[in-house]
């Protein structure tokens, strides 16, 4: 009986293998069966074992970024960027929310959309993951010892932050075009008079070498088209930057059709260095702005807002031989270019074709003078004459190009919902795998820089329909993971991602592993309400604010007992995380206080407000399981009514 | 002996690698520290391995009651150890130079060994008396009071040498640098008197 029974499954294996194998090229394929291949195997990482890759994948709609592990998939962090986020107390103690101001005030939400890890000499150092904000147009940048948002940047005179972030080979810029183009200055005007009056700022933002800080160097002012995505020039073509732009009719209603008629928009090519040079020489014309400028500080623990008042605009006909367009079919989507800084690869998203244009051609070109007329008052460039090559009929809605460093790119498209690779300077298609479904960004690690870490390829997909187990109408968004060391690529994994992933960017663990932070040492602490010792720990009142300066180790808070608050007070919790051990935070949660809990790392302070609203003895306690005896980690405020007078009292351990 | 001295000399100043560094180390390993907890033991102080292992260890004491890690200052040793050492390389310099001259038999170089030698056991044994006043004096108020199967309080003395599994921890007590540095200048301070002994015989 056994024996039968063994046969059975043998027999069912090997039809599970033949019937795996026989469907691998099929369409509508659920992916290729882990029986056939050794995905599971390549995907596997042992307990214990650390991934080769960190992604870091934009959280989109949610605002934030998330990291993940590759090959395994697993999500390590959710980092707050663009959104509040109450696991975390961003945007709700007192010490972050400085980091959601904008010009319009506090904003508690973001969408994010493109993350870019510096880089140093055309290759990633894993200092900082850069990422933008589309909505309210904002640049952050993440410090990767720490894995915190530690600035945030507002880019005046643009309006859907899309053709960004993206930085130069040595992090000099970090840059933002603008997606809709608007009236600058912002002003009162009818929207039919958009055509010639609007504008769309690109925005180069210098990056402090040493600490990263970011300042606005210059906006260049271009024609009013839509900018939609970007990209640095590599090795050869560093110091040009590409835009892709669409809406080049100037349309300002229904655009799906009106901005979809003309058979070429245009690849904006810009010489950064020259217009660099044009400003450092006093070029440029500074024009009223208003915009923050959030910068978070580890030592304090705290963040500022500072509104900036000015800003540097530049008029592309002010510096001749600055920027130039390149013909490019049909509403390009993404703009890649590739290690060698040789291909400019333009995804018309409407064509069927997707083209490539040669650096070297264009220069040439342009010394020749070889234009094909002008729009308003910028050259642009003969088609044929910059064309490197075609890649023919590779699929449907072509959005973007990643690289591998082998001479392979990897180009996504969105309809046929497929990943297609091809062969750069050949332009023949050499293989193509279905992706589930309708792919928007692709990434390898480093895919966009000179040194790309060509062993996996990431699909970002928009849609999952039936991929997974059904969660109601809304259901999961979705990363694929291919091995592309082979001439196949061969898809090996399925996993969520928070939000929307629209781009994403790898890079080796052992580059960024060894340089996070275990703690923060309390004796940096320089957070004005720091309680650094237990002998500081104490309750003061100032009129009807009281401030509790309060520190936490394990297994207690101190102090843990206070009296004589009243109705009507603000009541400011300063808390100090006095562990100096990794991996021990401790959290502190007030009931019915408006707003989240604090979970503070160890050498950190925190702050919330609670408004007591009713008399009685209220307790608070540690939200995280810290330690043996976290439940005992509790503590109780006595609230009197209004106008009582209960003497102020803490006290710790007393009987 | 112009040999047997300088050996004598070098093995005498050896002992001054306890200044600098450590006698002694204990590490305390758990699925929670994978990365184990570690006091390095001077003839000056404790230290902690890492930066802040020492207060990371007393926190965790705490729970059974344990003292916190003493300072140089809370014990008497950290002042005497150093003098003690000092004075010994002192000696046993001078003795490898009078040696070296030929003003002290080779005897001297034995017992010169004889006498770091008592002093050794002396120091080891009051190691291992504070070692065992450190794991058994435990405050009546501990959060976790744990008892042997026989119902006496559970010691948490760490062991003199060698590994020992106590709760939740992997405890290893081995000899450090400083120590293997005396060992070796011990051992030198005894070749020191062989080829000391060679060399009168031959010289006689």
């Amino acid at each position: 009986m056994k024996r039968t029974i063994n046969i059975l499954v043998s027999i069912i294996m090997v039809a599970g293998l033949v019937s795996c194998n026989n469907g691998g090229n099929k369409r509508g394929n659920k992916g290729q069966g882990g029986l056939a291949t050794n995905a599971a195997e390549k995907v596997y990482v042992a307990p214990g074992e650390h991934d080769e890759f960190y992604a870091f994948v934009s959280g989109g709609f949610s605002g934030q970024l998330s990291v993940y592990g590759l090959p395994s998939g697993r999500l390590f962090k959710v980092i707050p960027v663009f959104s509040q986020d109450p696991e975390k107390a961003y945007g709700y103690n007192e010490e972050s929310k400085p980091m959601l101001e904008t010009s319009y005030g506090f904003v508690p939400w973001g969408d994010s959309h493109h993350p870019d890890i510096s880089q140093t000499n055309g290759e990633l150092d894993g200092r900082w993951v850069f990422i933008n904000e589309n909505n309210t147009p904002r640049i952050a940048r993440i410090d990767l010892t720490t894995f915190e948002t530690a600035e945030i940047l507002e880019v005046p005179n643009s309006a859907g932050n899309h053709s960004s972030s993206f930085v130069t080979e040595n992090t000099e810029y970090v840059v933002a075009g603008t997606r809709f183009s608007v009236p600058i200055p912002q002003r009162d005007m009818p929207i039919k008079d958009y055509k010639g009056n609007f504008k769309g700022a690109l925005s180069f933002i210098s990056v402090d070498p040493e600490s990263g800080s970011m300042a606005i160097k210059f906006q260049l002012l271009m024609p009013g088209f839509d900018y939609d995505l970007s990209h640095p020039g590599r090795d050869k073509s560093h110091g040009w930057f590409f835009f892709t732009t669409y809406n080049t009719e100037e349309a300002n209603t229904l655009l799906e059709v009106n901005a979809s008629q003309n058979d070429k928009d245009f690849i904006a090519a810009v010489n950064w260095k020259k217009i660099e040079e044009y400003v450092n020489n006093g070029g440029g014309t500074k024009v009223p702005a208003n915009y923050a400028h959030n910068v978070y500080n580890d030592e304090t623990h705290s963040a500022t807002s500072t509104m900036l008042k000015e800003v540097l605009t530049v008029n592309p006909l002010d510096v001749p031989g600055a920027v130039y367009f390149l013909p490019t079919p049909k509403s390009p989507h993404g703009c890649d270019v590739d290690p060698t800084g040789e291909y400019i690869v333009g995804n018309g998203k409407l064509s069927a074709d997707l083209t490539v244009h040669s650096f070297t051609k264009m220069l040439d070109a342009i010394e020749k003078k070889k234009f094909d007329g002008e729009a308003y008052g910028i050259p642009i460039l003969k088609f044929e004459d910059v064309l490197a090559g075609v890649v023919k009929q590779p699929g449907l809605g072509p959005l973007h190009t990643e690289f591998d460093g082998k001479g392979n790119a990897y180009t996504t498209f969105f309809i046929s919902s497929e990943v297609v690779k091809w062969k750069l300077g050949t332009w023949e298609v050499v293989d193509r795998q279905p992706v589930f479904y309708s792919v928007g960004h692709g990434m390898i690690p480093g895919g966009n820089s000179r040194k790309p870490f060509g062993k996996y390829f990431v699909a970002l997909n928009k849609i999952t329909k039936d991929r997974y187990l059904p969660t109601g109408p809304e259901v999961t968004q979705s990363a694929q993971l291919f091995d592309i060391t082979g001439d196949k690529m061969e898809l090996l994994l399925d996993f969520p991602t928070i939000g929307e992933p629209h781009y994403a960017a790898g890079i080796p663990a052992e580059i960024v592993a060894k340089n996070s932070k275990q703690i923060f040492k309390l004796s940096e602490n320089k957070h004005p309400y720091a309680t650094l010792t237990d002998g500081d720990a104490r309750v003061e009142r100032k009129g009807n604010e009281v401030h509790i300066y309060m520190t936490m180790i394990r297994s207690h808070f101190n102090p843990d007992n206070i009296e004589g608050v009243k109705v009507g007070d603000k009541v400011f919790f300063h808390v100090t995380n006095h562990e100096q051990d990794y991996d021990v935070p401790h959290g502190i949660s007030m009931i019915g206080a408006n707003t989240s809990e604090l979970l503070i790392m160890p050498g950190q302070t925190e702050t919330f407000i609670w408004y007591p609203k009713q008399p009685g003895v209220w307790p608070f306690y540690c939200p995280d399981f810290c330690s043996a005896l976290h439940q005992e980690m509790q503590g109780y405020v006595r609230v009197s009514p209004a106008g009582s007078n209960t003497e102020l009292k803490f006290s710790l351990g007393e009987d | 002996m112009k040999k047997a001295g300088i050996i004598m000399i070098i093995g005498s100043l050896l002992l001054l690698g306890l200044f600098k560094f450590p006698l002694w180390n204990i590490m305390l390993g758990a699925p929670q520290y994978p990365n184990p907890l570690g006091m390095d033991i001077y003839i000056k102080g404790i230290q902690g391995v890492q930066e802040f292992d020492i207060q990371n260890i007393d926190g965790l004491n705490h729970y059974i009651g344990m003292k916190t890690i003493p300072e140089p200052k809370d014990m008497w040793e950290f002042q005497v150890f150093p003098m003690v050492i000092g004075a010994m390389v002192a000696l046993g310099v001078l003795i490898g130079l009078l040696g070296f001259f030929g003003k002290v038999s080779y005897k001297w170089f034995l017992g010169w060994f004889l006498f770091m030698s008592v002093l050794g056991i002396m120091g080891m044994y009051d190691f291992n008396s504070w070692l065992l006043e450190y794991g058994t004096d435990l405050n009546p108020k501990a959060i976790m009071k744990l008892l042997n199967p026989d119902g006496t309080p559970m010691s948490y003395k760490p062991p003199l040498i060698g590994y020992q599994k106590m709760l939740n921890f992997d405890v290893d007590s081995w000899p450090a640098t400083g120590a293997y540095m005396m060992f070796v200048g011990m051992m030198l301070t005894i070749v020191a008197f062989f080829v000391g002994k060679k060399e009168y015989k031959k010289s006689n």
